[in-house]
C-alpha cells in the first residue's frame, strides 16, 4: 500500500487517473472484443501529427511565458505558408519545404512581436495569451476572406474568400507519411512521420542543454536569479515566444499533410487548449516541462481520446456523436484546471 | 491573579526558528501610560518579540513561543493580529497596512466599520447593514485631529506624502477605542526632522491619556527625550532596562552593540598595501526598503572590507547597485577603468562576483541541481564548462560534475551528491553552493551580502573561515555586507558603518563600542565629530 | 490638548476643473467607450437601418442581456477580474427550466419555479468556483475561463449521456432525441416563451419617461448626498451629467409623443426591466453595505484585508457565488425572452459577450458600474446589430461584417487585459522609482 502511494506521489494524481482510466478503457476494449491494431495505428499517427504541437508547449512554458494558449498565432502562420504552397502549384516535398520555408519566417516575426508583448504583461500571460490567440484567428477568418488567393482549388465556387477546408490530396497528402515508409505484418509505419516529430524533439532537446537552452531554463525558473546571473530576461522570454510560434507553424504542415487538408476560419481556436492539457497530462506543469512530458502527454492524451469512442459506443446506449467531444472537454480542461491550482494557493 | 502595575508584561519570552534561539528569556514589562522604548540591533530580537506579541501566523506556523504573555495581570494568550486588536494591542507598522485606492477614513476603519440596520439586513443579516458613512467620517476627523493632520478625511491616501501616511496609521490605532498598548515600529525612519518632532509630541500625547507604547527605534535621541524606560536587546536576551535619567547616548550604544569578538588572526599581512581595487563615488541606488543616498568609498586590493549598519539603512543596496541589480546611479572605478552601472553581465566582466543576501530568491535555483547552480553563471558570463562549436554550444556533463564534486570537498558541502536538488539543502549549506557559484567565476572582487544568515553556528564558522582562506591564499579583495557587527568586526580589515543611505563613518575592528554603537544609531558625527 | 496643525500643502483634493478640461480629461479617461461611440454611430450611418428597427432590437437584447451583464460586476469590486465562470449560472438557469418544461409547469409560474430551482444549484455550483479561485490566487480570470468550459464539458455529459438512460430514467419524448437517451439539441419553452416579457409592456416614450423620472431621483438623492459631506470633484461630475442625462431623455420622450413616429409603436417589456433594474439597484444597495465594503477591501489589498480580520476566501466565494446566482436569474430571463433553449449552445457565448460589453462600457478589470454596464450594453449590441448591413453597405459583403463584429469582441477583451496587466507592472516599477 505504501509503495502503491509512493507511485501515485511520484507519478502525480492526475497522471495516475487518467493512466488507470486508459488501462481500463483497453480492458473494455478487450473485453468488447474491439480490434486493438487498428486502434492503436491511430493512436500513433494522431500522436505523431498532434505531437508537433505539444512540443510548441516546451520552449513556451520552459521560458516562463506559460503554456502557450496563443498556439493559433503559429498556426495561422504555418497556414499561410500551406496556401501558399497550394496556391503556387507545389507537389510532393516541394510543397512541404515551401510551406515551411514561407511559414517559418512569417512564425518568427509573429512570433517576436507577440513575445514582446507578453513581456509587458508579465504575470497574467495565459489569459493575454489566448485572447489575443483568439483575436488573430478572428482577425484571419476577414483574412481568409480578402487576401488575394487565386487558385480555385483554395476559393469557394461561388461568392467570396478562401474555403473552409481545402483537400490537399492532389499535392502533398501524406508525403511525409509516406517517405520511407515500410510495411511489418499488414501495419504501415510511416517512417517520414515519426522523423517530422522526433527529430525537433531532439533538436529541442539539445538546444536544452546548451547556453542559451540553459539559460532560457533560469529564466522560466527564478527570474530573479537570472536577472543576478548577468541575462537578460525579457530576450530569452521572446526567444522562447519565437520558437513556439515557430514550432506550432511546422507543426500544422506536418498536421494538414497527414490529414490531408488544410482548415481555415474556426479550426485552429482550440488548438492551444488541446496541447496545453497535453503537455500537461504528460507530466509537466505551468512552469517546467521536458521533452518526455511532451512525448508522453501526446500519447496518453491521443490514446484516451481514440479508444474511449469505440468503447463508449458499445456501453453507452443511443447516440454516441458527442461522446469523444465531451471526453476532450472534460479531461482536457479538468487537467488545465488541476495545474493551475498547484501553481497557487491559499494564503 | 489580578491587576498589576503593569498593563502589559512580556514574561521570559523564548523563540526559536529551526533551531535558531531568536529570543532567549526576554522580559519586557510596560506601565499604563508609560512610554517604554526598545534598543537593538538586526537580529537582537525587536520584530520577533513584535511578531510575537501581535499574533502574527509565521510564529505559529514555526512552533510558536515559549513564555506568558499579561494584560494588567491577566494572561492572554494572542493567536491573529484580530486578537491582539480584540485585547487593546494596536500596531503601527514599519511598512504601512494603507489601502492608497481608499479614503483615510475608509482605512481607519477598515473591518470596523460602523452600520446600521436597513430593510434587507434584518431579513438577510448582518452583513447587508448599510455604513453609516457620516459617523465613520466623524470619528475619523477626531482621529486626525488628535495627530494633528490637517486634511479632509474624505482624501484618498495615494498620492499622500510618506510623512502623512505615518499619521493617518497612527491615527487609525487610536480610533480603536479599547487601546491599551500602541507599539511603534521605527516610525521615524520615513520622516523629516520636522514630522519626527511631531511624532514625538503625538506620542507624549497618546501616553498621557493613558495609553502604554512600545517604541522600537534606534535613534537614541529620540530615546533620551521621549522614553520613560529603555530596554536594549542584544542577540536575543536582555541586557538592561534603564530609565533616560541614569544613562546618556554613549552607554546606549555601548549596551546596544558590546559583545565579546575573537578577531581572527590573519596572520602576517603587509598592511601597507593601499593600491585602490574599486573606487565608488557618489554612488545612489534605488532599492526598495535599502536606499543608498550617496556612498563615496575606497576598496583597497586584498583587503577584506565590511559593510555594516541597522537594517533598512541602505548597507545591501551597494552591492546590489554594484552589481546592476536595481536602478543605481554615481560613479564606479574598478583598478582604474570605469564600471558601467545597470550593467549585471558588464560587473561580471569586469572581474566582480557576487553572493545575494536573498539566498533562496536570487541566489540559487531551487529546483535543479547542485552541480548546475554552482557551474550556472561561469557558463553564462564565461561560457565555461561547455563544449563549443561555433554559436552552438551543449554542456559538458563531464567538466560540471568534476566542478561540483571538488567544491563539495572543499567546502564541506553536506549533500546527498552533486546532483541533489538545492531545495533540500539546509541553510548552510544552501549558503556554500552560492558561494561555490561565485567562486566558480574566478573574481577579482568578491561582494558577499549577509553571509551567515539563518545558518547555524558550525556552517557560519566555515563560511568565515572560507573568506579568510580566499583572501588569504588567493589574495581576493572581498567586500562583506552584513548586520552581524561580532562577525565584521572578527574578520574585517576595515568596517564601514551606513547609516541613513551614507556611509557614517569607516572604523577599525578594534575600534570602542561606543564608536560602533553610534555609528549604527547615526549619531558618530553629531556626537564624536567628523572624523572616521 | 492642543497640537500645531502639520503644515499642508494643498491636498484637500484636486482642484476644480472648468469645463473644457472636464470633457478632455472625460475623453481620455473613457477612449475605448468614446471610440466605440463613433463607431457605433458610423456603422448606424452606414448601414442604413431605419433608427425604429434599431431601437426596437437594441431594447429586445438589452432585455435580454441585462441580469447576465450585471451579474460581471461583483467580481470585479473583489478583485478577482472578470468572471468568466457566470456559464455555470446559465447552466444552473437551463437545468432548472429543462426540469420545469419536462414537468409541463408553464407560465410566469413556470419561469418562478425555474428560478427557484435554478438558486440552490447556481449556489452550489458558485460555492465550488469561488474555492477552486482561492486555490488559484493571482490567475482568477484564466482559472474561471478554464471553469466554465470544463462545468460545460460535466454539464455534457450529464445532459448528452445520462439523461434518459438508466442513470436518469426520465421518459419524454418532447425532451429527449428519438434513442431515449440525451436531450434535444432545441427545446421549445412552450407557453413559458416571453412571459415575463408580455406581463406588462408600454410604449418606448412612456418607458423613456420612467426612466428619466426614475434617474433624477437616484442622481438627484446622490447630488443632495454629496453636498452634506463633501466629495471629490470628478464625482460630482458624474453625478451632474447624470442628472442632464435625465432631464434630456425626459424631454426627448415628450416630444416623441407628440409626434407620430414610429417609436412610438415600439413596446417595451416593462417587467422584464423592472427585474433588471431590481438587480442593478441590489448592486448598488449592496456596496452600501458592510458585505459590500469588505468586497472593497479584499478587492483593494487581500493582505491587509487579513490582517484586520476579515476572512478573505469566504468573502471571495460569496461574491462568486452572488454572481452565479444572478447569472442563473440573468439566463432565465434570457431564455423566456428566446422561446426555446438551445440545450448545448446557449450558455457559451454568454461570458464572453457579457465580458465583452461590460469593458465596451469602460470598465476594467478592476473596475466596473451599473453605468458601464448600461452604455456597455448599448454599444456593444448596437455594433452586433449593424455590422453585418455596415458590412455589406462598406464592402459588398455581410459575412465580413459579421467577422468584424466576433473581432471586436475578442480583441477588446485582449487589450483590455493587456492593458490592465501591464499598467500592473507599470505601478509596481513606479513605487519602486519614486
Amino acid at each position: 500500500m505504501e509503495r502503491f502511494r509512493t507511485i501515485i506521489k511520484e507519478v502525480g494524481l492526475p497522471r495516475a487517473i487518467i493512466t488507470a482510466f486508459l488501462m481500463l478503457l483497453l480492458a473494455l476494449a478487450a473485453t468488447y472484443q474491439i480490434p486493438l491494431v487498428p486502434l492503436l495505428g491511430a493512436v500513433m499517427t494522431r500522436t505523431l501529427i498532434n505531437g508537433l504541437f505539444v512540443l510548441a508547449m516546451l520552449p513556451a512554458i520552459v521560458s516562463g511565458i506559460g503554456p502557450n494558449f496563443g498556439l493559433p498565432l503559429g498556426i495561422l502562420a504555418g497556414l499561410i505558408g500551406l496556401l501558399l504552397a497550394v496556391e503556387w502549384n507545389l507537389t510532393g516535398f516541394t510543397a512541404i519545404f515551401v510551406a515551411m520555408l514561407t511559414g517559418v519566417p512569417l512564425a518568427a516575426v509573429v512570433g517576436a512581436a507577440y513575445g514582446w508583448l507578453l513581456n509587458k504583461v508579465k504575470g497574467s500571460e495565459m489569459m493575454v495569451a489566448t485572447y489575443v490567440g483568439f483575436s488573430f484567428v478572428s482577425l484571419m477568418n476577414i483574412g481568409w476572406t480578402v487576401l488575394p488567393f487565386r487558385s480555385p482549388v483554395l476559393r469557394w465556387p461561388i461568392g467570396r474568400g478562401l474555403r473552409a477546408t481545402t483537400t490537399v490530396a492532389d499535392f502533398f497528402e501524406k508525403v511525409l507519411d509516406g517517405f520511407l515508409a515500410f510495411s511489418v505484418g499488414g501495419f504501415v509505419i510511416p517512417t517520414g512521420l515519426i522523423l517530422a516529430f522526433l527529430i525537433p524533439c531532439g533538436l529541442v532537446w539539445l538546444f536544452m542543454r546548451s547556453k542559451t537552452g540553459l539559460a532560457m531554463k533560469a529564466v522560466g525558473d527564478n527570474r530573479q536569479f537570472a536577472e543576478a546571473s548577468g541575462l537578460n530576461v525579457n530576450k530569452y522570454r521572446i526567444l522562447g515566444a519565437i520558437l513556439s510560434t515557430v514550432i506550432g507553424a511546422i507543426g500544422i504542415v506536418v498536421f494538414s499533410q497527414s490529414f490531408g487538408l488544410i482548415q481555415l476560419y474556426e479550426a485552429p481556436m482550440f488548438m492551444g487548449f488541446a496541447a496545453v492539457a497535453a503537455i500537461l497530462i504528460g507530466g509537466a506543469s505551468v512552469r517546467r516541462a521536458n521533452v518526455t512530458n511532451v512525448i508522453v502527454g501526446a500519447v496518453l492524451m491521443q490514446a484516451l481520446l481514440v479508444i474511449a469512442l469505440p468503447v463508449a459506443g458499445k456501453i453507452i446506449v443511443g447516440g454516441i456523436g458527442g461522446v469523444a467531444e465531451i471526453t476532450r472537454i472534460i479531461v482536457s480542461n479538468g487537467i488545465i484546471l488541476y495545474a493551475l491550482a498547484q501553481v497557487g494557493g491559499g494564503d | 491573579m489580578g491587576s498589576s502595575d503593569f498593563v502589559l508584561e512580556l514574561n521570559n519570552i523564548s523563540k526559536q526558528y529551526a533551531g535558531n534561539r531568536v529570543l532567549k528569556n526576554v522580559t519586557v514589562k510596560v506601565k499604563p501610560g508609560e512610554i517604554h522604548a526598545v534598543l537593538g540591533e538586526n537580529g537582537a530580537g525587536k520584530s520577533t518579540l513584535m511578531n510575537i506579541l501581535f499574533g502574527m501566523s509565521v510564529i505559529h506556523s514555526t512552533g510558536g513561543y515559549d513564555g506568558e504573555i499579561l494584560m494588567d495581570g491577566k494572561p492572554i494568550s494572542i493567536t491573529s493580529p484580530f486578537d491582539a486588536m480584540h485585547l487593546g494591542i494596536g500596531m503601527v507598522h514599519q511598512e504601512f497596512m494603507l489601502i492608497p485606492g481608499f479614503t483615510i477614513t475608509e482605512n481607519i476603519k477598515i473591518n470596523r466599520e460602523h452600520t446600521r440596520h436597513n430593510l434587507i439586513s434584518r431579513l438577510g443579516g448582518p452583513a447587508l447593514k448599510s455604513l453609516d458613512t457620516v459617523k465613520m467620517n466623524k470619528d475619523a476627523r477626531k482621529a486626525l485631529d488628535t495627530v494633528g493632520l490637517n486634511i479632509d478625511e474624505w482624501v484618498k491616501v495615494a498620492g499622500l506624502p510618506v510623512g502623512y501616511m505615518q499619521f493617518v496609521e497612527i491615527a487609525r490605532e487610536i480610533d480603536k477605542t479599547n487601546i491599551k498598548v500602541l507599539v511603534f515600529d521605527e516610525p521615524t525612519a520615513v520622516l523629516t526632522e520636522s514630522e519626527a518632532a511631531k511624532l514625538l509630541e503625538v506620542m507624549r500625547a497618546i501616553a498621557k491619556s493613558g495609553i502604554a507604547i512600545l517604541f522600537i527605534t534606534h535613534r537614541l535621541d529620540e530615546v533620551m527625550s521621549v522614553a520613560d524606560q529603555i530596554t536594549i536587546l542584544r542577540d536575543g536576551e536582555h541586557v538592561r532596562t534603564l530609565q533616560p535619567k541614569d544613562t546618556n547616548a554613549f552607554h546606549l550604544a555601548e549596551l546596544m552593540v558590546g559583545r565579546e569578538i575573537h578577531v581572527v588572526d590573519k596572520g602576517d599581512r603587509d598592511k601597507a598595501r593601499k593600491e585602490v581595487a574599486m573606487s565608488i563615488r557618489q554612488l545612489r541606488v534605488l532599492m526598495p526598503g535599502e536606499e543608498v543616498r550617496q556612498v563615496d568609498l575606497d576598496v583597497y586590493e586584498g583587503e577584506i572590507l565590511g559593510i555594516g549598519g541597522l537594517g533598512g539603512q541602505g548597507k545591501i543596496g551597494i552591492a546590489n547597485g554594484i552589481m546592476g541589480l536595481y536602478p543605481a546611479r554615481g560613479e564606479v572605478t574598478i583598478r582604474g577603468k570605469k564600471l558601467t552601472l545597470n550593467d549585471t553581465k558588464g560587473a561580471y566582466d569586469a572581474g566582480l562576483a557576487f553572493v545575494s543576501e536573498d539566498r533562496r530568491g536570487v541566489g540559487l535555483l531551487l529546483d535543479s541541481s547542485i552541480e548546475t547552480n554552482i557551474a550556472f553563471t561561469a557558463m553564462q558570463m564565461r561560457e565555461s564548462f561547455l563544449w563549443k562549436l561555433g554559436p552552438l554550444s551543449q554542456i559538458s556533463a563531464r567538466k560540471i560534475r568534476m566542478h561540483a564534486d571538488r567544491m563539495i570537498k572543499t567546502l564541506d558541502i553536506r549533500c546527498t551528491g552533486p546532483t541533489q536538488l538545492t531545495r533540500r539543502l539546509s541553510g548552510g549549506n544552501q549558503q556554500k553552493v552560492c558561494i561555490a557559484r561565485a567562486l566558480a567565476l574566478d573574481p577579482m572582487i568578491l561582494l558577499v551580502s549577509e553571509p551567515t544568515r539563518g545558518i547555524d553556528v558550525g556552517a557560519k564558522k566555515l563560511v568565515m573561515d572560507t573568506l579568510v582562506k580566499l583572501n588569504a591564499e588567493f589574495g581576493m579583495t572581498i567586500i562583506m555586507t552584513s548586520s552581524e557587527l561580532a562577525e565584521l568586526r572578527s574578520i574585517c580589515d576595515r568596517i564601514a558603518i551606513v547609516c541613513h543611505g551614507n556611509i557614517e563613518g569607516i572604523l577599525a575592528p578594534t575600534a570602542s563600542d561606543v564608536e560602533f554603537g553610534l555609528m549604527m544609531a547615526g549619531d558618530y558625527r553629531k556626537y564624536r565629530g567628523k572624523e572616521a | 490638548m492642543s497640537t500645531q496643525p502639520v503644515s499642508t500643502p494643498a491636498v484637500k483634493g484636486a482642484p476644480p476643473l472648468g469645463l473644457q478640461d472636464t470633457i478632455k480629461k472625460f475623453l481620455l479617461d473613457n477612449m475605448v467607450t468614446v471610440l466605440f461611440m463613433v463607431l457605433c454611430g458610423l456603422g448606424l450611418w452606414v448601414s442604413g437601418l431605419p433608427f425604429s428597427f434599431v431601437i426596437s432590437d437594441l431594447l429586445l437584447r438589452i432585455a435580454r442581456n441585462g441580469v447576465l451583464i450585471l451579474a460581471l460586476l461583483i467580481p470585479v469590486m473583489a478583485g478577482m477580474g472578470l468572471n468568466f465562470a457566470i456559464t455555470l449560472g446559465a447552466m444552473a438557469g437551463q437545468l432548472a427550466i429543462l426540469m420545469v418544461v419536462h414537468w409541463g409547469i408553464g407560465g410566469v409560474g413556470g419561469i418562478a419555479l425555474a428560478a427557484v430551482l435554478a438558486t440552490p444549484m447556481a449556489i452550489l455550483f458558485g460555492i465550488l468556483v469561488g474555492k477552486l479561485l482561492n486555490q488559484t490566487r493571482g490567475q482568477e480570470m484564466i482559472t474561471s475561463m478554464i471553469t466554465g468550459m470544463f462545468a460545460s464539458g460535466l454539464y455534457m455529459l450529464l445532459l448528452m449521456v445520462m439523461v434518459g438512460s438508466a442513470v436518469i430514467p426520465i421518459v419524454n419524448p418532447e425532451i429527449l432525441l428519438g434513442t431515449g437517451v440525451g436531450v434535444k439539441d432545441t427545446v421549445d419553452l412552450g407557453i413559458m416563451s416571453r412571459a415575463i416579457d408580455d406581463l406588462w409592456a408600454v410604449s418606448f416614450p412612456i418607458a423613456g419617461l420612467a426612466g428619466a423620472s426614475l434617474m433624477l431621483l437616484y442622481y438627484g438623492s446622490k447630488f443632495i448626498a454629496k453636498q452634506a459631506t463633501g466629495s471629490v470633484q470628478a464625482q460630482r461630475a458624474g453625478v451632474k451629467l447624470g442628472l442632464i442625462a435625465a432631464v434630456v431623455i425626459a424631454a426627448v420622450s415628450g416630444w416623441l409623443m407628440t409626434t407620430d413616429s414610429m417609436l412610438n409603436m415600439v413596446m417595451v417589456p416593462v417587467a422584464t426591466f423592472a427585474l433588471i433594474a431590481l438587480v442593478a439597484i441590489f448592486n448598488l444597495f449592496l456596496i452600501t453595505t458592510k458585505i459590500g465594503q469588505d468586497f472593497r477591501t479584499v478587492g483593494q489589498d487581500q493582505h491587509i484585508a487579513k490582517v484586520s480580520g476579515i476572512n478573505v476566501n469566504r468573502t471571495r466565494i460569496i461574491a462568486i457565488t452572488i454572481s452565479t446566482v444572478i447569472a442563473a436569474w440573468g439566463q432565465l430571463l434570457m431564455l423566456q425572452n428566446l422561446g426555446n433553449l438551445r440545450t448545448y449552445g446557449a450558455h457559451e457565448a454568454v461570458g464572453m459577450f457579457a465580458i465583452a460589453a461590460l469593458l465596451i462600457g469602460g470598465a476594467s478589470v478592476s473596475r466596473a458600474t451599473v453605468g458601464q454596464a448600461l452604455i456597455g450594453m448599448v454599444l456593444f449590441h448596437t455594433m452586433f446589430l449593424v455590422s453585418p448591413q455596415a458590412g455589406k453597405a462598406l464592402l459588398g459583403d455581410a459575412q465580413l461584417g459579421e467577422f468584424f463584429r466576433a473581432f471586436v469582441a475578442y480583441g477588446v477583451i485582449a487589450a483590455s487585459l493587456a492593458m490592465h496587466a501591464w499598467k500592473r507592472t507599470m505601478a509596481t516599477r513606479k513605487r519602486l522609482l519614486d
